[in-house]
């Protein structure tokens, strides 16, 4: 077995200011990563330099693609990113609206996923798109609705819906429950794990909260300051972390 | 650490009718012991106290096989829990060796890649804590049959047995749809047990899994958990109910601080 992402050396800087500094780490298929640390940490840039959407001045990032076999994904062109980002990858945004076409209905917004990856027949493709408004705890009879006369919450689910619909092998998340109600983030997170385990997704999470953390990754690098200070098996790192930053972190979770 | 074996009645067992219906699919067969422990030692290096280390286990080494349940005893914070959780790589052991039985060959634990500790979960080792960790809206038969349907296993199938477990477990069948948040801490505990049971794994691991239980439904586990001793698993637990210690022990091990 190969890993299906790797990273080398990824470093990237703002200025004179480090973002990530030297990550190094393999994600194997199946696997769901973490990526936890406070705001600034870098864990934004990290995984924007994985997905290709920013480019790294140190390192590389190898992606073991169905389709085109083993690529540098930083060396491919721009139209094979691209093309490679729609069929073979997801990417769930903190804020639905950056992930959405918000001018579009909401059938519209999954059946584009459906199309890039070869999809022609317009019946078809409407049943799988309300069938994953169901999936996702959308009324069927909102597939004609825009997103634009949705709830955060259901922004939110129908962005999964669009990045899942065409069954991606690796699938990036930015805090995809972040600024949402509890009750809607746990429905969230309910949906994101049953996904996660039927699809057997891999999957790179940024996350500050390690309680979405526990509940949905296999593992964990915690990021201080642009560099990965602790990684290992989530529940290890989170019951027994090594690290002074990794204490303090889980010393800071609120008790409920 | 002083390692102190001794032999402890394994007691009566009881059996019914609705236990014996229960499949004891039992692992293979394996001559000798599954899991090898050597050299373990572990600490806590507490950073916001000056670096304070807290060393808990040095030099532990033991080994238990198919069809022994080996007791952990010592007094409180002699590292029972610690040692239990290493064992399982919840706790990261600072040097040593723990092997188990894996697929037909030996696994290290220590230093392992996350992937292969979470296989040798998945397939071999579970764990009976005393506390469930709740996931939001999902109902307690989903709860329970997880872990059998990471394995593939028919979804089917998967939640008859879930459903089997929680009755013998006493969980009234209003409450199976129903996610366990909302359930108090004694039904919270059958249901972990019930997860943890669902899956027939060749060791297991129990941090006193009758702790807040009434008398018949620690009679009930203890049942559950001999069954699973005598069809060819490999035991390690603490029991600090005396009783219970008794029916299923053949060894013990002491932990001393």
């Amino acid at each position: 077995m190969k890993p299906l992402l790797s990273a080398k050396g990824l470093t990237r800087r703002f200025g004179a200011r480090v973002a990530c500094r030297d990550v190094d780490f393999d994600l194997w298929p199946g696997e769901v990563l973490g990526i936890v640390g406070e705001s600034g940490s870098g864990k934004t840039t990290l995984l924007n330099c994985l997905a290709g959407r920013l480019t790294p001045e140190l390192g590389s990032v190898t992606y073991d693609s169905a389709a085109y076999g083993t690529v540098d994904v930083h060396d491919l062109s721009e139209a094979r990113r691209r093309l490679l980002s729609r069929t073979e990858w997801g990417f769930v945004n903190q804020d639905a609206r950056e992930g959405l076409r918000m001018g579009v209905s909401a059938g519209a917004n999954i059946g584009e996923r459906l199309m890039a990856v070869g999809a022609r027949h317009y019946g078809d493709i409407r049943r799988t798109a309300s069938d994953w408004l169901d999936r996702v705890e959308i009324e069927r009879d909102r597939l004609d609705d825009r997103p634009t006369a949705y709830s955060g919450g259901m922004r939110q689910r129908l962005q999964i819906a669009r990045n899942l619909v065409s069954e991606p092998r690796l699938v990036f998340m930015d805090e995809p429950t972040g600024g949402l109600d509890v009750s809607v983030q746990a429905r969230i997170l309910d949906l994101l794990r049953s996904l996660v385990d039927s699809l057997h997704l891999s999957a790179v999470l940024v996350t500050h909260d390690l309680g979405v953390a526990r509940l949905l990754t296999h593992r964990l690098m915690v990021m201080q300051g642009g560099a990965v200070v602790e990684d290992g098996l989530t529940d290890q790192v989170l019951d027994d972390p090594q690290h002074a930053y990794t204490q303090m972190l889980v010393a800071s979770i609120l008790p409920v | 650490m002083m390692n102190t074996t001794s032999s402890l009645s394994s007691g009566p067992r009881a059996s019914s009718a609705l236990m014996s219906a229960l499949e004891a699919r039992g692992p293979k067969e394996h001559d000798g012991p599954v899991l090898k422990v050597a050299g373990l030692t572990k600490s806590f290096v507490v950073h916001a106290h000056g670096d304070l280390a807290l060393p808990v286990l040095r030099d532990v080494a033991l080994a238990v096989s198919p069809g022994e349940c080996l007791a952990l005893v010592g007094p409180s914070g002699a590292g029972k829990s610690t040692l239990l959780r290493s064992l399982y790589g919840n706790y990261r052991a600072d040097t040593g060796s723990i092997r188990v039985h894996h697929d037909n060959a030996w696994t290290e634990l220590v230093g392992a890649e996350p992937r292969t500790v979470l296989d040798v979960r998945r397939r071999t080792m579970g764990f009976v804590s005393q506390f469930l960790r709740v996931i939001p809206r999902v109902a307690t038969v989903d709860v329970v049959a997880e872990p059998l349907l990471r394995l593939d296993a028919d979804p089917a199938e998967a939640r008859d047995r879930a459903e089997f477990l929680l009755a013998l477990l006493n969980i009234p069948q209003r409450l199976w749809p129903l996610p366990p948040a909302t359930f108090s801490g004694g039904e919270q505990q059958r249901v972990n047990i019930a997860r943890s049971l669902i899956v027939d794994y060749p060791i297991l691991l129990l941090d006193e899994p009758t702790a807040s239980l009434d008398a018949g439904n620690r009679d009930r586990v203890v049942e559950l958990i001999s069954q699973r001793r005598d069809a060819g698993s490999a035991l390690v637990g603490i029991f600090h109910d005396l009783g219970v210690r008794e029916l299923l022990a053949n060894r013990v091990f002491e932990v001393s601080p």
